[in-house]
């Protein structure tokens, strides 16, 4: 009754390529904005900004960079935190090294340094396919870390090998509470995500998906295989890079090339299958589902524990909280293999048609 | 399958809404609240496992045999950090907002997670305490004011095991032209010892050789054939969960004998050892409490708790880290009847509770009257210095059990103490950090 | 010279335990095209399971391999049924991801039986450097060592006996060329696949024993799988024999590469010296060693 397009007509090219072509859409899209960046400043308490937004942002980001590969491009790859953490290392060496860089630029100087790593550890990808080229991307993910480790340079020879990240500060304004650091991040996730979604649409992201569906058919028909897959690298990385960036100097203040272990590249590869492969959208959603998933479900059973009087053993719950986590990961993907964000399709079908379905 | 769609759609709906709910609980008015990052699941589950259940087993035992601190009561919420540093966060700052008062003072049990918390602690005003863990030079008060590295930091543990070397050898002199390898886990927490151990090397002269085992070390053939060729006479074991016990067999596959290697505090446990069999007999381990049942603290946990059936699990008590979670949950109840002292019988928030710890004061006289006799050194905490013992003492893994084989000891204090105010200076420039002491 | 062979022979050992791991990938990406990553979860299930039934009810070796290796078997079944039989026909990277999230189901399913403490598996073999070896020519071999590779020596006779001879096994191989080609002459796919779950099962309590009696029963086993992946691409995804050549290969070039390459660039090179090989011989032969060579057509 409310989503229906019916009436609205489009008269123009440009009116029917619009980004979102149904108008409740836009409205929609306005009203999650507005709530994103008025309304959530404004209510949500610390707690929400530092450990739940702000990771989900910048997972979201990773997400998106590791869909552009994945989903797109059709290259599966398990080495996304490793780019995350060149993103990270770089942009604190950029600040390090050169006196009065700005920040901005910094996060996007380890965008590119991430893309730059991402396009060489993608030069295989042209001989190599499937899960042997998903394994072989475990090289960098070991790789990454070990020599970040190994050169002290990196680190600027801290002891213990963590960086600790510069304050962040844009033309003498600060951005040290939670709610200046979310908005900072909120501000960037936003701006890449549209860019992302204007890409996939574009002439690269046609091409991005030919070879996915088929590369051998995409070469006949023109197009430069391995020039494409390289740019999807590049593009994938730097979205990682700058996500390892905001990961380190936005949400926890240091860099240890430990915390980008191969746990962190199974995270978002997670995000991206069960948020959709091949779907914007669906990054944020896998992200928001990945992120908020094992809290809910450890405070609802820290909760129900009390409730009832269980008195289970905290380990118990730990367990019980792996075990449902990996449960609900099989069953997500038994009832809907196409991710949430064909879920979100399928409800919107629905929305169209409610209350009457014939 | 359709019909199954629709539910999980309108389930997920529902989820985001109860989402929007978070967090919820809250405590019992009037307690004292502990925050508990715990983690029991992963690489390293065992060891939290041990530690956790230990400290909450004293808060219980507070609980039960006291009636809490002066009569507030105590209660905690554990929270599952995976040992993953940005679950670690996610943890404090849900647990930070759980009561008025904050969650008394925070154990990280994991270096990667108290790196990602010291920037914080100040803001928040809670304090941290890293048991033998975390970063060595935080050891210095006046920069780290809401920092406690207590009883004894990485770098007491790497010169108290040269000096525990050099014991053996008959004098500290005798270690001239000695071999020495130190075996680390490469990470940060394996690169702590390196300046300290270089140093010490200089200085009395004998051969440091590093060698790492990358993560998560389960196997470490080419490590022990470089030892064997090597042919050190000692090993310093620097390593964590699965790798303390492949090298213990690696060492008895290559015929390294046992008795020439030393681990520290963190290959130092029953997990360790046991894992590895007969291969761990005759091991050396440093420190910071000694295993064992033979305390009146832990008679009163089992007589006034686990006879409860309010106890965590049976099987861990008296192991080393169940034994050093009774400490650590120990020192931070001190430090809340220390802040009591001061500031009223009710429960006491960060601040206070910081206040407690910096002076923080255990004799040996209110160790036995506590019931930890000997199982911990005496602690007297004060502003620069927040370590306050720096000393370890060295068990033996003998015939299934840990046997103390030395007594409280300490390495070059000297030596330490320049390199931790040298190494806090440094930190200090680089935050814009004016050092001193905090006022109340 | 002899260090070197010393470490040549330690490594083609430490080889042999890799491919111990990696036979249990192989068996199920054969099969049912599915890359298994709850392999590592699995050898940890076996093994805790068999040291928590020795605990618990103090069971002598044979009769807790049994039960254990029963308990694989009921696992197996049930993985195929609830996870792989609704994922038919879903691509590849669906059912990857499926069983990482299997992975973290049976990591914590053990511990929530067993608990999490970390217990020693004794097998009875020891493992010291064989005295006889070590006074000749002066190198470490330890008999655990060699006994590891005895049992993986059988474990691929068998594995080949039962693939070439038994009709289960042609089955098997009818299921790998074709699913539908063998759905078609009558080879029942679903019974197939329990089998080989169930098989796959074994291979994991066997591989588990050997890292468990070393390492201790710890979740670290999981770990186990990591090393077994550069062998997989090595050797080729579909080829029990490929799963032991690249074994002794990596195992063999990672040590030495360790022990003469490490000490230059600041050691610790293990942990993706082997993956960065697998890669660089990829690149010369994108299916692995004895994998099967791929033709895309239009």
């Amino acid at each position: 009754m409310f989503y229906r397009e019916a009436g609205q007509f489009k008269t123009t090219y440009a009116a029917d390529q619009a980004l979102l072509p149904i108008r409740q859409d836009r409205y929609a899209m306005l009203f999650i904005l507005a709530i994103a960046f008025v309304g959530v400043p404004l209510f949500a308490g610390d707690y929400w900004l530092t450990a739940i937004l702000i990771p989900f942002l910048v997972f979201s980001l990773a997400a998106l960079g590791l869909n552009i590969l994945t989903g797109y491009a059709g290259q599966l790859s398990l080495g996304s935190a490793a780019f995350m953490a060149v993103g990270a290392v770089a942009a604190y060496n950029f600040q390090l090294r050169i006196p009065g860089m700005p920040i901005l630029l910094s996060f996007v100087l380890g965008g590119i340094t991430a893309a730059l790593v991402g396009m060489v550890f993608g030069l295989p990808s042209l001989r190599i396919k499937g899960f042997y080229l998903a394994v072989a991307t475990l090289a960098a993910q070991f790789f990454i870390p070990w020599l970040v480790t190994k050169v002290g340079w990196f680190s600027n020879y801290s002891a213990s090998g963590v960086i600790s990240a510069q304050p962040i500060e844009i033309l003498g304004f600060p951005f040290d509470t939670p709610t200046r650091k979310y908005l900072l991040v909120l501000g960037i996730v936003a701006l890449l995500a549209l860019l992302a979604k204007n890409m996939v649409r574009s002439a690269i992201g046609r091409a991005w998906m030919a070879v996915r569906d088929m590369d051998v058919a995409a070469e006949v028909i023109g197009i430069r295989i391995l020039h494409t897959k390289l740019i999807a690298f590049a593009v994938s990385s730097f979205y990682c890079g700058v996500a390892g960036a905001l990961y380190a100097f936005a949400y926890l203040g240091n860099v240890e090339p430990d915390g980008f272990n191969l746990d962190l590249s199974f995270r978002i590869l997670f995000m991206v299958i069960i948020g959709g492969v091949g779907s914007i959208l669906g990054s944020f959603l896998g992200a928001a589902f990945i992120t908020l998933t094992p809290i809910f479900l450890e405070v609802a059973l820290t909760e129900l524990n009390a409730a009832f009087n269980l008195n289970l053993d905290p380990g118990v719950t730990s367990m019980a909280q792996l075990i449902v986590f990996g449960g609900l990961i099989i069953f997500f993907l038994i009832i809907e293999p196409h991710g949430l964000a064909r879920l979100w399709q399928i409800a919107k079908e629905k929305l169209r048609l409610w209350p009457f379905p014939y | 399958m359709k019909k199954w769609k629709t539910t999980l759609i309108a389930l997920l709906g529902l989820a985001g809404g109860l989402a929007m709910m978070l967090p919820v609980a809250a405590q019992q008015a009037g307690t004292q609240f502990m925050g508990i990052l715990g983690y029991r699941v992963g690489p390293y589950g065992a060891n939290g496992a041990a530690f956790f259940t230990g400290m909450i087993d004293y808060l219980s035992l507070v609980n039960e045999r006291d009636g809490g601190i002066n009569g507030v009561k105590l209660s905690w919420e554990e929270c599952e950090t995976e040992y993953n540093n940005a679950k670690g966060v996610e943890c404090y700052e849900r647990l930070k907002a759980r009561t008025t008062t904050g969650p008394t003072a925070i154990h990280p049990m994991s270096t990667g997670i108290t790196y990602g918390l010291i920037d914080k602690a100040p803001v928040d005003k809670i304090p941290l305490i890293t048991l033998g863990y975390g970063r060595t030079d935080a050891t210095d008060g006046r920069v780290f004011p809401w920092v406690f590295p207590i009883l004894s930091n990485y770098w007491d543990a790497a010169t108290g095991i040269v000096k525990f070397i050099g014991d053996k050898e008959g004098g500290a002199d005798k270690l001239k032209g000695k071999k020495i390898v130190l075996l680390y886990h490469d990470s940060a927490y394996g690169k702590e010892p390196h300046p300290v151990l270089e140093a010490e090397a200089a200085k009395l002269g004998f051969e440091l050789k590093l060698i790492p085992v990358p993560h998560p070390g389960n196997e470490q053939q080419s490590q022990w054939l470089q030892i064997r060729q090597y042919r050190p006479d000692w090993v310093i074991l620097w390593g964590w969960g699965v790798m303390n016990a492949t090298a213990l067999s690696t060492a008895q596959k290559v015929g390294y004998p046992r008795e020439k290697m030393v681990g520290n505090w963190w290959a130092g446990s029953e997990i360790d050892t046991e894992a590895a069999g007969p291969a761990s007999e005759g091991y050396y381990a440093a420190s910071l409490n000694l295993a064992g049942k033979d305390f009146q603290v832990v008679k009163d946990v089992e007589k006034f708790v686990y006879a409860k059936g309010k106890g965590g699990d049976p099987k861990l008590i008296g192991t080393v880290l169940w034994n050093r979670g009774l400490a650590a949950a120990m020192f931070t109840v001190e430090a809340v009847r220390a802040a009591q002292g001061k500031y009223g019988k009710k429960p006491v928030n960060g601040e206070q509770v910081r206040w407690g710890i910096e002076n923080l004061n255990i004799e040996q006289k209110r160790l036995d009257q506590l019931g930890f006799g000997t199982m911990v050194p005496q602690l007297k905490i004060t502003c620069a210095d927040h370590g306050g013992s720096g000393l370890v003492r060295f068990q033996q893994w003998e015939g299934g059990k840990w046997k103390a084989v030395s007594d409280w000891m300490s390495g070059d204090r000297a030596l330490i103490r320049k390199m931790v105010e040298e190494s806090a200076a440094k930190y200090a420039t680089e935050k814009g950090i004016t050092p001193g002491c905090m006022k109340g | 010279m002899s260090f070197f062979f010393e470490v040549l022979i330690g490594g083609l050992l430490a080889g042999v335990m890799y491919s111990l791991v990696a036979l249990g990938f192989v068996l199920i990406y054969k099969a049912s095209g599915v890359f298994n990553f709850a392999q590592g979860a699995m050898v940890f299930f076996a093994a805790l399971t068999f040291v928590g039934l020795q605990e618990k009810f103090a069971l002598p070796f044979w009769a807790a391999f049994g039960f254990a290796l029963a308990a694989m078997v009921v696992l197996g079944i049930l993985i195929e049924r609830i996870v792989l039989r609704p994922l038919v026909n879903q691509p590849q990277i669906t059912l990857f991801m499926a069983t990482i999230g299997l992975a973290f189901f049976i990591e914590g399913l053990a511990q929530l039986i067993w608990g999490t403490n970390v217990r020693r598996l004794d097998i009875g073999i020891k493992d010291e450097p064989i005295a006889a070896v070590l006074e000749r020519f002066d190198i470490v071999v330890s008999s655990f060592d060699l006994i590891a590779a005895l049992v993986a020596g059988v474990l691929v006779t068998v594995l080949a006996v039962f693939f070439q001879v038994t009709r289960v096994g042609r089955a098997l191989r009818a299921v790998a060329d074709d699913h539908q080609a063998a759905l078609a002459v009558g080879i029942p796919l679903k019974q197939i696949w329990a089998i080989v779950w169930s098989v796959a099962g074994f291979v994991a309590l066997v591989a588990g024993l050997m890292w468990g009696a070393r390492n201790g029963v710890q979740f670290a086993l999981t770990f186990v799988a990591l090393k077994a992946l550069p062998v997989l691409i090595l050797g080729g995804f579909e080829s029990v024999l490929g799963a032991i050549v690249g074994g002794l290969i990596i195992g063999a070039l990672e040590k030495v590469a360790e022990v003469y390459l490490g000490p230059y660039i600041g050691g610790g090179i293990e942990g993706w010296f082997a993956y960065v090989m697998a890669l660089l011989f990829l690149l010369v032969r994108p299916e692995g060693l004895f994998g099967e060579k791929r033709i895309d057509r239009v």
